[in-house]
């Protein structure tokens, strides 16, 4: 990676990493692109969180499904664990709880290949800092 | 702003971002808050800044923050140090493992901009070693820092250099305590000294040294970037902004919750924890870990903030907050809470290592069956005691369940002593199971999976437990199909 020398080198990278997310986020381009966040603090291992990225990368990828799969801290919703997010270009994120590969499976057959919505859906319930 | 609850400050991060990956942070405005300080900002404008937002340290004591980095500002020494609070010790809190695992950039960025603000050149976080997760992302974390140039010399082209380094922690709850964690970390015993001299005069090494805690740390980057009077008009008057908490216990929605200063111990139970598991009744909730108390039906509506909950007989803390139901022995949990401190309790100072040993001994009195009224006036006082002449924060604080219990519940405390008996059924040493005869058809269902024995009786016949050797287990109660089997 480059070095940081400046405020503006900052400003620079930031800038170009938003509009790249921008790209990924919004529907309808060539950088558009489902993407899937595992909650994989400590409770989220625990419950098996591991063991739903793994299924989660090799079964997208035999399915033929583009999407990029990443890790995250906690969720918060510990009660629920394993949690994923699904992001769809162009749509809101929605969070899984209780994903264990199963659920997984259903999420990519169901929601993923065909917008039907899967059970275990945790609704937002907080405010971030921007609104 | 008013359609949720909770709003996240110091998890802003936590769960959205990789948080293995510093672009991920970056692409969040990471960073941009220590460039807006080191390039836009005197370290006076930054303190003045914290100090406006009204922050107050949330390792427990709040602390006002800002107060605390004006201090080691203004004593002068050839090398100053910044540490971070990372011995979580609570039983049952997890908001600092969280933040660390879920946003460890944050906290780095957070103590960059205390260096920048009180001189300092060097950062030490002090992190348990049960937390390998955390650590390792940590370690990413740094290295990835260092790599693009916003740890090391020269940070942003300016002459301010700042480095991070760890140091572990072998899990003793006394390390919390700022005195004892700065001994550790100079590789001497866990142990607390007086104050003053206060860390920010002589601390690590004899330095003037800044201890905030993780969370304290985590709200910082995003005050400098949305300014102290966004911050500020977040929370009560004298408690600004938001804390996290981790709530536990038996409650539906066990996890994180970040909720702003006020908020009402029924919202965050009812609302957010969606209630008390299996339809129970609401007994207690206790917040401050061992420190703290336990809180009943009639603080639910108290607006949460350091000084309601000091007020109501516990304290803030560092968020833990453990729901109780009616099931839950009050007695116990108290006992639970001192066992915990007597065994933590560093040994230096007699009133904490013989007094909570002593509080132990008769709580376990108590819960035997065996206590009398005069040692329930001899916890009150050796309470008094233990608290007016510990030395440090463990000891003052560590007969709060003690007292807060014989405030809210002293019923159950009596019904122990006069009665003998266990109103919630947790004691085992004082119930007894029984078999009601007319209940019983004799299934042999109870015989059966009783693990000792103890349950005799012919087929289709009233059974009998012979109490000498049952161990209460509970098991024949779980089995029976036929409401035969009670504690007496």
């Amino acid at each position: 990676m480059t070095k940081i020398k400046t405020l503006a080198d900052l400003v620079k990278l930031r800038d170009e990493l938003q509009s790249k997310q921008a790209l990924a986020d919004s529907a309808d381009n060539a950088e558009s692109i489902i993407q899937i966040k595992v909650g994989m603090g400590t409770s989220g291992i625990a419950s098996g969180a591991k063991a739903v990225i793994d299924f989660l990368v090799e079964a997208l990828e035999k399915r033929n499904i583009e999407a990029n799969v990443s890790q995250t801290g906690d969720m918060g919703y510990s009660y629920a664990e394993p949690t994923i997010e699904v992001k769809k270009p162009g749509k809101d994120p929605v969070v899984f709880g209780f994903v264990n590969v199963q659920k997984a499976d259903e999420i990519i057959e169901k929601y993923i290949k065909r917008d039907e919505l899967v059970e275990g859906i945790i609704p937002v319930n907080y405010h971030t800092i921007d609104n | 702003m008013t359609k949720y609850k909770q709003i996240r400050i110091a998890l802003n991060n936590c769960g959205v971002i990789d948080p293995e990956n510093i672009e991920d942070y970056i692409a969040r405005d990471g960073y941009m808050a220590l460039g807006k300080c080191i390039t836009e900002m005197t370290p006076q404008d930054v303190i003045k800044e914290i100090k406006d937002s009204g922050l107050r340290g949330r390792g427990g004591g709040g602390f006002p923050a800002g107060l605390k980095w004006e201090i080691a500002s203004k004593n002068h020494a050839d090398q100053k140090y910044v540490v971070c609070n990372a011995d979580e010790g609570d039983p049952g809190a997890f908001m600092d493992r969280s933040v660390l695992e879920g946003d460890p950039h944050a906290v780095l960025e957070a103590m960059a901009i205390c260096g920048y603000s009180i001189g300092a050149t060097k950062g030490l976080i002090y992190i348990r070693a049960e937390y390998p997760l955390a650590i390792k992302r940590l370690k990413i974390a740094i290295d990835q820092a260092r790599e693009v140039g916003l740890l090391g010399k020269n940070i942003f082209g300016s002459k301010f250099d700042f480095d991070i380094e760890l140091r572990y922690g072998a899990g003793a709850f006394v390390c919390g305590e700022e005195t004892s964690l700065i001994h550790s970390m100079e590789g001497l015993r866990g142990e607390p000294t007086i104050k003053p001299p206060f860390p920010a005069e002589k601390g690590y090494l004899g330095k003037p040294t800044n201890v905030n805690n993780v969370e304290t740390y985590a709200s910082v980057p995003i005050i400098i970037r949305k300014g102290a009077s966004w911050f500020n008009k977040i929370g009560t008057e004298k408690s600004k902004g938001t804390k996290v908490f981790a709530l536990a216990g038996k409650v539906n929605n066990v996890g994180l919750v970040e909720v702003p200063m006020g908020t009402t111990l029924r919202e965050v139970i009812f609302e957010i924890g969606g209630g008390i598991q299996n339809g129970k009744k609401f007994k207690a909730v206790q917040t401050g870990g061992p420190s703290g108390g336990c809180l009943t039906e009639k603080h639910l509506d108290t607006p949460i903030d350091f000084d309601n909950l000091v007020a109501a007989g516990s304290m803030m803390g560092s968020g833990g907050m453990i729901v109780m139901d009616e099931d839950n022995c009050m007695v116990s949990v108290a006992k639970f809470y001192l066992d915990f401190t007597v065994e933590e309790s560093c040994g230096k100072c007699s009133p904490c290592r013989i007094g909570n040993k002593r509080l132990f001994e008769l709580l376990e009195r108590i819960t035997k069956g065996q206590g009398t009224m005069d040692d329930l006036q001899r916890l009150r006082n050796m309470s008094n005691v233990i608290k007016d002449t510990s030395l440090c924060g463990l000891g003052q604080t560590s007969p709060n369940p003690v007292l807060s219990t014989l405030d809210n519940f002293y019923d159950e405390y009596l019904a122990h002593v006069k009665d003998h008996k266990c109103p919630a059924g947790e004691c085992k040493d004082l119930m007894k199971y029984f078999i009601i005869a007319e209940n019983c058809v004799g299934c042999t269902a109870c015989a059966r999976v009783c693990p000792v024995g103890a349950i005799t009786g012919e087929k289709k016949e009233a059974h009998l437990i012979n109490s000498e050797t049952c161990i209460k287990c509970g098991a024949c109660m779980e089995r029976c199909k036929f409401d035969a089997i009670i504690i007496k």
